[in-house]
């Protein structure tokens, strides 16, 4: 069995090692969200591939849903604020 | 300071690190090698002792329930303080006015979809959390996710009343305080808090884990709720500088 897990976790370690500085390179917030959660997606492939149900599952829900929330309503604020500028000057 | 200077800076800094870094980095013990005895003590005693299939469960809810308890407190912690810096009663009704609709008939479509399957799952993952992966925080996080996402497909009235915090509240104090009571009832018939008082059942059943189901579900609550309560303070915060609903069509 640990014969086939090998590659198996050799390319999620690398998903993973491509995913972070993607997600650092990537400047605009929106698609940084994105990027974030693809990236939390080849985690929690990491922890499957490594037997760790539950860690896999804590961190899809904190990577797909709770922390994307945060982000993309900061994300609403500036931008409506953004927007808010633009009327006033409009 | 110049960009010479900075990159001067930066450059023995980042090397110094990066040396630290790989100087730890090769003093770790190789990869999937295991030193830590509680590990391996808990796999072995805590299926035929507590009868919950999942051990991850069993260790969180009863082996260390009171760490839990701890976890559960900060999220709370958390969600006080939200609540108490954003909560604005005037802001609420505004932003009932100034949400946009989804304009694509087909994302609602999925969305709807979505929706049904989301609460399946977070149901699914919080009730047998303790026989298969799951528990009340990851399927309390799903469950509150599921009904976020009414408020993106439909719009601000359809998610109202989901998002009224006098409901939400009580629910939350249900959750976070049930919790301590169970280990209170434990104190109160004579053993120690968070003893597991009820019988442990037949392995792989929901009827297993005597006091984990019930901890489990307060959590679980309490997790689902916090997060309702946490993007209901998102959103009225932040959704008012918004256009007003359909501005563009």
């Amino acid at each position: 069995m640990l014969a086939t897990l090998v590659p198996l976790q050799a390319v999620t370690f690398g998903l993973v090692a491509l995913g972070a500085p993607l997600v650092v390179l990537t400047r605009d917030p929106l698609r940084q969200a994105l990027v974030n959660g693809i990236y939390g997606i080849t985690l929690v492939c990491l922890f499957v591939v490594l037997q760790a149900p539950d860690v896999a599952l804590s961190m899809l829900v904190v990577s797909g849903i709770a922390y994307p929330l945060v982000i993309l309503a900061a994300i609403a604020r500036s931008r409506g604020e953004d927007r808010k500028k633009e009327r006033d000057g409009s | 300071m110049s960009r010479r200077v900075r990159i001067g800076i930066l450059t023995p800094t980042l090397l110094a690190l990066g040396a630290l870094f790989a100087w730890a980095i090769a003093g770790l013990p190789a990869f999937g090698d295991y030193r830590g005895p509680y590990g391996l003590v808990l796999n072995r005693v805590v299926v035929p002792l507590r009868h919950t299939t999942n051990v991850v469960m069993g260790t969180t809810f009863d082996v260390r329930g009171v760490d839990t308890m701890g976890e559960e407190f900060i999220l709370y912690a958390a969600v006080v303080g939200v609540t108490l810096l954003l909560r604005d009663e005037v802001r609420s009704r505004q932003a009932e006015r100034r949400t946009q609709r989804l304009r694509s008939d087909a994302v609602r479509l999925l969305g709807i979809v979505m929706i049904g399957g989301g609460l399946l799952v977070g149901l699914w993952l919080v009730s047998f959390g303790y026989i298969t992966p799951g528990g009340g925080f990851q399927g309390g996080v799903l469950l509150a996710g599921a009904v976020l996402l009414l408020y993106v497909v439909g719009n601000h009235r359809d998610y109202g009343p989901l998002r009224r915090q006098h409901a939400l509240d009580p629910l939350e104090a249900l959750g976070a305080g049930g919790y301590v009571v169970i280990g209170l009832a434990a104190l109160a018939s004579g053993t120690a808090f968070l003893t597991n008082l009820f019988g442990h059942g037949k392995a792989g059943t929901l009827l297993s884990g005597g006091s984990i189901p019930i901890l489990n579900w307060a959590s679980g609550i309490a997790v689902s709720v916090a997060m309702l309560l946490l993007f209901a303070e998102f959103l009225e915060t932040y959704v008012v500088p918004l256009e007003p609903e359909d501005s563009g069509s």
